[in-house]
């Protein structure tokens, strides 16, 4: 824990395992028997139990969102410089609730985890989960922490929808949501970029149709495709540019040489890597694909793919949005091409439709899809204010 | 309070739906929201504003006038405001269609141009004039179509709009009897209260 962000750090966090003896019956109509979650919790819970924060991670993200594991840890959880003391999400005013999903694979149940049917791993035999399933195991956790009514339920990209499926189905169980870089549902295009993914993964020789860890292997190339591509989704083209566009060596026009820095001085005419965002993205993939379990992959983008609330309200949207009960605010980024702004507007003008209240801000940024997880002040700033102003309420329902 | 503000806020019903085209840092409707108890949303794209806004707890949403209202419902609102930025808008009559689109009541205010300081600093001066209400040089100024309380009105019954009420005040917001007879040439500020015909 590097010694200059401890004052506005968490400090020190350790994750918990929760485990649930009842079933749970999935979207799908498989049923697990029982599961286990993994959580962390920052900041403390108020006597009436109205401070609570759940965080609802994205794609690849878990339930450490904030804080160090050790003294020597260098690495934060992914939300960091938005979750602590002081931090957009506050934790003197807030107790704050981060979990890793079911199918994900960072210690909830999911596919590395035991089948407790068979006594072997799940592999691919683990059951496709959707948003909902997320959310409904998400409301057992609440009740197990004891907490009726969230504050606020937050969460970017993937995490945003679960955002929209809380308020859309548990009305009574949170105050305010917050929806950062989400989308009603995927377009085609989303969901073409997620079959590239699987279709890398499935197809990798080390695959073994999902069997993989039995093998003792993983599709490694397969995942680094996968990551590849959607790391390319993430960023934005003024963001590549910026980011390998500093026209190091003496060979590269200093003016702007559209990110197309080199590794080397020179050209290789060969198809070695020759540029410094090819080398970038190898090792993106390969880092994810040895941290990341490549049936949880599959598993995530399903679940982006079948997204759609609207489909209980013959495909109305704003029906759907009607259900809820809460305030939003609603977050886009003017260069994400992932989920665009005009996605969010949809959000917007079908919670104007269905006569619900709303913020929305569209902020300038080049960061692309990334925007979400980055310290953008306009953004940050806007969340601190929204979830302050959210606190507020909470003193004066006391007072 | 501003005093357009002061006037407009006697013609919002207790409870009513109000949008606020525009709405700065949004003081007018924390002001409704508590003394009307109105359900409220305002429309603004300074971020600075947005996020006053935000802290004050009014919804506020991030879109540019000049677009259009294209996302909210005809009849959604029973009053749609738009205060002091008709003379910013590239199409304003367009969006006043749109107000009573989308509102029942709309309720604009604009600084005159027909004001007798105004035609003043033309006649005399040879220069556009600059002012608390128009405080911009005319290069920089965000007011791109500056019109007078005669042209208002044309343009209302061009466009079929009733005028409810029409007041002008000064800096001092006295609507003297001397006002009610030469609104164009001593008002300020116009303020209108427009439905529907």
């Amino acid at each position: 824990m590097p010694e200059e962000l401890k004052t506005d750090s968490v400090g020190l966090v350790s994750p918990k395992c929760i485990h649930f003896d009842e079933a749970l019956t999935l979207r799908s109509g498989k049923t697990l028997s029982g599961f286990d979650l993994m959580i962390e919790t920052y900041g403390e819970l108020n006597q009436d139990r109205s401070n609570a924060i759940l965080i609802c991670h994205a794609l690849s993200g878990d339930h450490h969102a904030a804080g160090f594991y050790s003294e020597s840890d260098t690495k934060p959880g992914w939300w960091d410089h938005c979750i602590g003391p002081g931090k957009a999400i506050d934790t003197n005013l807030f107790f704050i609730v981060a979990l890793n999903n079911l199918g994900g694979c960072a210690g909830s149940t999911g596919p590395t985890s035991l089948n407790p049917e068979t006594g072997k791993i799940y592999g691919p035999d683990f059951p496709v989960v959707t948003v909902r399933d997320w959310v409904k195991s998400q409301v057992m956790l609440s009740d197990h922490l004891g907490i009726e009514e969230w504050a606020a339920v937050v969460g970017g990209s993937l995490g945003g929808m679960q955002v929209l499926r809380w308020a859309i189905s548990f009305p009574e169980r949170l105050r305010h949501a917050v929806c950062i870089a989400a989308a009603p549902k995927l377009s085609a295009q989303n969901i073409a970029f997620n079959e590239v993914a699987r279709h890398s993964i499935i197809n990798d020789p080390n695959f073994y149709n999902g069997h993989y860890l039995e093998a003792n292997t993983y599709p490694k190339l397969g995942l680094m495709l996968a990551r590849m591509v959607g790391h390319i989704t993430y960023l934005s083209d003024s963001a590549m540019r910026e980011k390998f566009g500093r026209a190091n060596t003496n060979f590269e026009s200093s003016t702007s040489n559209f990110g197309r820095d080199m590794r080397s001085g020179k050209l290789s005419f060969g198809f070695n890597v020759d540029f410094q965002v090819e080398s970038y993205l190898h090792y993106q993939g390969e880092r994810f694909s040895e941290n990341f379990d490549a049936n949880t992959y599959l598993l995530m983008t399903k679940a982006l793919d079948y997204f759609d609330p609207s489909v209980d309200f013959d495909g109305d949207f704003s029906a759907a949005l009607k259900q809820a009960n809460c305030k939003f605010l609603i977050i886009s980024f003017s260069t994400d091409w992932r989920f665009p702004p005009e996605r969010s507007r949809e959000i917007v003008t079908d919670l104007l439709k269905a006569g619900k209240e709303v913020s929305y801000l569209e902020v300038e940024a080049d960061q692309g899809h990334d925007a979400f997880l980055l310290p953008i002040p306009r953004y940050v700033n806007a969340l601190k204010a929204y979830l302050k102003r959210a606190h507020t309420e909470i003193v004066e329902r006391e007072t | 309070m501003r005093p357009d503000l002061e006037i407009i806020q006697r013609w919002i019903e207790p409870g009513s739906r109000v949008l606020d085209l525009g709405c700065g840092d949004g003081s007018l409707l924390t002001y409704l929201n508590a003394a009307k108890k109105v359900s409220s949303i305002g429309l603004e794209i300074d971020a600075g504003n947005i996020e006053q806004c935000i802290s004050g707890g009014v919804n506020v949403i991030e879109q540019n006038m000049d677009e259009g209202l294209s996302n909210f419902q005809s009849n959604s609102f029973d009053t749609v405001l738009l205060t002091q930025t008709l003379q910013a808008l590239s199409k304003p009559h367009n969006l006043l269609d749109e107000m009573l689109r989308v509102g029942r009541y709309g309720i604009v205010t604009f600084p005159n141009f027909g004001n007798w300081k105004s035609r003043l600093d033309l006649a005399l001066k040879g220069r556009m004039p600059v002012s608390k209400f128009i405080p911009h040089q005319w290069y920089e100024t965000p007011n791109i179509h500056f019109c007078t309380v005669k042209d208002f009105d044309a343009l209302c019954y061009e466009m079929q709009i009733k005028i409810l009420t029409r007041t002008v005040v000064d800096s001092r917001h006295q609507g003297s009897w001397a006002m009610k007879a030469w609104p164009n040439f001593l008002g300020e500020i116009a303020i209108y209260h427009i439905t529907r015909k």
